[in-house]
């Protein structure tokens, strides 16, 4: 019984940990891409796409993992 | 910003309709059948093998004695039963997963299960769904005037802002104008379909069936197969397959290479399901844990506002994960079209 309660532990943290390295990743670029659009404002157009796909990538592998830490939390 | 002598909204109609009915059929039936193979499964689970059967038995059983540790964590990985009926966790699986009945304004339907040439093909919530957005799209995206006949109004101005978007922020920057032109209908259709599906979840007995994996998985399959498909017919197969090959490396790396380089388009595209699916399921879920959070007058009205704000930004990723879906796999299939790596 104990081993089980570790696992949903650990699948509780995961989804934090998750969180947090998504978070810092999207905010990095969501930060750089802000300074860019003040630095530029006639290029916000394309730094936006940019910044949207970048971000999509981040996101991807975040829900990924989120994803491991659901089905391990369902189990 | 209105569309203008360009043949593009021309075209993007009764013939394309064809092609369009040609890419949606094999995504529903692909849905279904990994359903089908996911009810097999569990109706499997529940009939035959002895452990499972014991399993069944001590969970509808005498649930304040005590069961084994394995017999417990064994119902826990099987109980599809158990979790029904258990506050929030029932509502949050009623509300987000497939199931074989549609709630209508209090009427429950129980759907029926195609049998075609030995296949079962369950018509579930989710492929009622699916089927709304696809005539939802036959019949609102359908053109309502002449390309070149003056200002649009109404409901057609706001799909051609959509539509032109769509061309060239999108599909043209990707592919440019001349493979941008033949690839445009299926973008829009992807597009639309997404939006629709994922808008199809925000309205009252509703559900989004993008929330589904398998139809992500379809979505997904019909990109990676466009993908791969006009790279291998525009450059030649073998060609196509030489571009995975980066130029001006040693003999001796390329066995390791390679594969990696085939195994990066296939996790590009499974990134691009697990995307939308996990997107859309995790919108709904935190809805309806804020409604399953009511438990009293006095935190009804917090939670109502939790979920209503939720609701709003729910609104706003049904359309940024449509643009995202699209922009990414025209993003994908333009490097194969464009043939360099």
């Amino acid at each position: 019984m104990e081993n089980l309660a570790f696992g949903f532990m650990g699948a509780g943290l995961g989804a934090g940990i998750v969180t947090l390295g998504a978070g810092l990743g999207i905010g990095r670029i969501a930060g750089q891409a802000m300074d860019g659009i003040a630095r530029q404002p006639e290029a916000a157009g394309k730094i936006q796409t940019a910044m949207l796909i970048s971000a999509a990538l981040i996101e991807g592998v975040a829900f990924f993992n989120a994803v491991i830490c659901m089905l391990i939390a369902l189990k | 910003m209105y569309l203008e002598n360009t043949p593009m909204y021309d075209r993007f109609s009764m013939s394309r309709l064809v092609g369009l009915v040609l890419i949606i059929l094999p995504l529903i039936l692909f849905g279904g059948q990994l359903q089908a193979d996911e009810h097999a499964d569990h109706s499997g689970a529940a009939s035959t093998g002895d452990s499972h059967q014991e399993t069944v038995e001590a969970e509808h059983g005498t649930d304040a004695e005590t069961h084994g540790e394995a017999a417990s964590a064994e119902a826990g990985g099987h109980g599809e039963h158990g979790e029904e009926d258990t506050g929030v966790l029932g509502l949050l699986t009623h509300h987000l997963m497939d199931s074989n009945h549609y709630e209508f304004f209090g009427m429950d339907f129980h759907l029926p299960v195609l049998s075609i040439g030995g296949y079962h093909l369950p018509i579930t919530k989710h492929t009622i769904m699916l089927i709304t957005a696809a005539i939802l799209l036959i019949v609102l995206v359908f053109p309502r005037r002449k390309v070149g006949s003056g200002v649009p109004h109404g409901w057609s101005n706001f799909i051609e802002v959509l539509i032109v978007f769509i061309r060239d922020e999108v599909v043209y920057p990707n592919l440019g104008s001349k493979y941008g032109r033949k690839y445009l209908s299926f973008f829009l259709t992807a597009f639309f379909f997404v939006l629709f599906s994922n808008l199809l979840g925000m309205i009252p007995y509703g559900s989004s069936s993008t929330g589904n994996i398998a139809v992500t998985g379809a979505l997904a399959s019909v990109s990676l197969i466009v993908m791969v498909g006009s790279g291998m017919i525009i450059h030649g197969p073998l060609k196509y397959m030489g571009s995975f090959i980066p130029h001006g490396i040693p003999a001796f790396v390329i066995p390791i290479l390679f594969p990696i380089e085939i195994a990066g388009i296939l996790v590009k595209h499974f990134a691009l399901c697990i995307r939308l699916f996990a997107n859309m399921l995790a919108g709904h879920a935190v809805i309806t844990v804020f409604l399953g959070l009511i438990s009293s007058y006095f935190i009804a009205p917090v939670a109502i506002v939790g979920a209503v704000a939720i609701s709003l930004l729910e609104l706003f990723v049904a359309f940024l994960q449509a643009y995202i879906f699209t922009m990414l796999s025209s993003l994908f299939i333009g490097a194969a079209v464009s043939g360099e790596h």
